[in-house]
């Protein structure tokens, strides 16, 4: 796979990184070498190996639907830098893109 | 040119689970906000998801009942995208491996039976609200964070508005009755996505596609689809190329507007969910699952018809929703007779929930009741016309005993001749006039009398006996 330095802007804006002309080449020639490295295993022979999803070989690890009550508000919101009436408060976001769930 | 949509719908539903998909924090409504959730729906480092066993069963129960396929091997992803409604950075989704694969549900548009593809179900968890102030900044409540999910992509097989909400109407019913979700567009259970693009008539290939967000009724689907179908008309005509993007329904203009120019799915770098262990569904647990699910839409539709003798058009009204359904059913279940359950319940008790905004589960009526008040009218204790009163209180306060309802109210009908005779008698001996036209074949005026009994009665005589006395009467004279 190719990586050149429209990919790492890319990369960074999807991940909402501002990063400047210097880092820009620092990085690119740094993600480059990683690719390289992890490329080095197609070397392997795969064929008739089945394919992984996981590194652990649990499997079925669930819980039964019962509700918790939820942490405490005030507990969470020692983190939240601007709150109102409970809302967690952002800059405007309207419009500018969304979630997909 | 002439033009053919083509439209494919991504339907999410909330699963009425008690506790949040990976997290024990409540999956209710309405709580103050921030308040049902905890640390793992906030994402804090270190935090452990672990799936709720009942939203794979929620999920299994969704894809059988839309034909689809159960995936033996199962797993989650993470899909990775940057919103304050979801603090972790990535919602947990399935990627490549779905639950639900290649199913189907069939639809009727004016009679016109269509079936339509469903490329797959699979399980999410939902984001936070967010609620857009005029301030400059936007407030975010949590609490629905990490709500289970599940998102039913169907195959871009529907080619009208009209088949798109037949779609919805369909899946929605269907749902409903497996009782996993509430389904109401209104409150955000059910949400629909729509993918619109346009080809020639004739044409195999599809053309470029736009994605449409927000369409929260199902009113705004169809005027969504039928305002995108024009604007991508227009573009073509005079041609122009579509732009793959994602475009917002504005309700108030009715108009599509630009949200953003698609990514690909690879911007969404998915990867498989390190936190959750594979999932391994066995068919014994597919088959119990099949077990669990109720009668279906159709299947009841062909009982009533074929059990119950009602036409094929009351089958279908009482099959709209699970609830109506159960309670046609308990209604025959306590002796009613099918065809006057099926008729209070398609007039009068729709007519009042019409009327009164209401559920049929938020009125008093149970099925007991109407059953006893149609069995008082069967056996003409009742007359039809008092058993709109009675109908009225049972639809408005219920009653637990209908006899002795309208038996303490004074409405048992008035059979009795010997009771009925001297009011006839004092009617007739003040309407000679109307005996008179009677005699000479003038037929309304029976209708005068009976009227006139019934209004000294207060609407209590049996007309069949009022009727048939006034004969006898006036034939005596």
């Amino acid at each position: 796979m190719a990586i050149n330095e429209e990919t790492v802007k890319h990369v960074a804006g999807l991940a909402k990184l501002e990063i400047d002309e210097e880092s820009l080449k620092t990085f690119t020639n740094e993600i480059v070498q990683m690719v390289e490295m992890v490329e080095q295993l197609e070397e392997l022979d795969t064929d008739g190996v089945e394919g992984s999803y996981h590194g652990h070989p649990q499997i079925n690890v669930w819980r039964q639907d019962k509700a918790e009550k939820g942490t405490d508000r005030e507990e969470l919101f020692k983190n939240v830098e601007t709150q109102k009436n409970g809302f967690v408060e952002v800059p405007d976001m309207f419009d500018k893109g969304g979630s997909d769930a | 040119m002439n033009l053919e949509p083509v439209i494919g719908l991504e339907v999410h539903v909330e699963l009425k689970t008690d506790s949040k998909m990976f997290s024990p924090s409540p999956a209710h409504f309405g709580a103050e906000p921030n308040t049902n959730t905890n640390v793992i729906d906030w994402g804090h480092p270190g935090v452990l998801p672990v799936v709720n066993k009942r939203a794979i069963e929620f999920g299994m129960k969704a894809a059988l009942t839309l034909n689809c396929g159960i995936a033996n091997d199962t797993k989650f992803d993470r899909k990775n995208y940057f919103y304050p409604d979801n603090p972790k950075a990535y919602q947990i989704s399935q990627f490549d491996k779905p639950i639900g694969y290649d199913g189907w549900i069939e639809i009727d548009v004016k009679g016109e039976k269509k079936r339509i593809r469903i490329e797959r179900v699979h399980l999410e968890e939902d984001a936070g609200k967010n609620t857009h102030g005029d301030d400059g900044s936007s407030y975010v409540d949590l609490n629905r964070q990490g709500t289970p999910l599940i998102e039913i992509v169907s195959e871009a097989d529907m080619r009208s508005p009209e088949e798109a909400q037949a779609y919805l109407d369909t899946i929605k019913q269907l749902i409903q009755f497996t009782g996993i979700s509430d389904v109401k567009m209104q409150e955000g259970s059910m949400r629909c996505d729509a993918n619109l693009s346009l080809r020639p008539v004739g044409q195999e290939a599809f053309g470029t596609k736009t994605e449409l967000k927000n369409l929260n009724s199902f009113n705004n689907v169809r005027k969504g689809l039928e305002h995108e179908i024009k604007r991508q008309e227009k573009i073509l005509n005079a041609g122009g190329a579509i732009q793959q993007e994602t475009r917002r329904f504005d309700e108030t203009t009715g108009e599509t507007i630009l949200m953003r120019v698609k990514e690909g799915s690879s911007d969404y770098r998915y990867f498989p969910e390190p936190d959750i262990p594979n999932l391994e569904i066995s068919n014994e647990w597919i088959d119990e699952i099949r077990a669990s699910l109720p009668e279906m839409p159709e299947a009841r539709q062909k009982r009533y018809v074929e059990d119950y003798q009602l036409p094929e058009y009351d089958a279908v009204v009482l099959t709209a929703t699970v609830e109506m359904s159960d309670f046609f059913q308990e209604t025959v279940e306590y002796g009613a007779d099918p065809k006057q359950a099926s008729n209070w319940l398609m007039g009068e008790v729709s007519a009042y929930m019409n009327s009164e905004h209401m559920e049929l589960n938020e009125t008093a009526l149970t099925p007991k009741a109407l059953a006893e008040m149609i069995n008082l009218i069967a056996d003409g204790t009742i007359s039809s016309k008092i058993a709109k009163k009675v109908f009225k209180e049972l639809i408005t306060k219920g009653s637990a005993d209908v006899k002795a309802l309208v038996e303490d109210k004074g409405w048992v009908q008035l059979s009795d001749p010997a009771k009925l005779l001297p009011i006839i008698t004092e009617i007739l001996d003040q309407n000679e006039q109307s005996i008179e036209d009677y005699k000479n074949g003038k037929d309304r005026a029976l209708g005068f009398l009976v009227g006139n009994v019934m209004k000294q009665t207060r609407g209590k005589a049996n007309p069949g006996v009022v009727n048939k006395i006034l004969k006898q009467e006036m034939d005596k004279r």
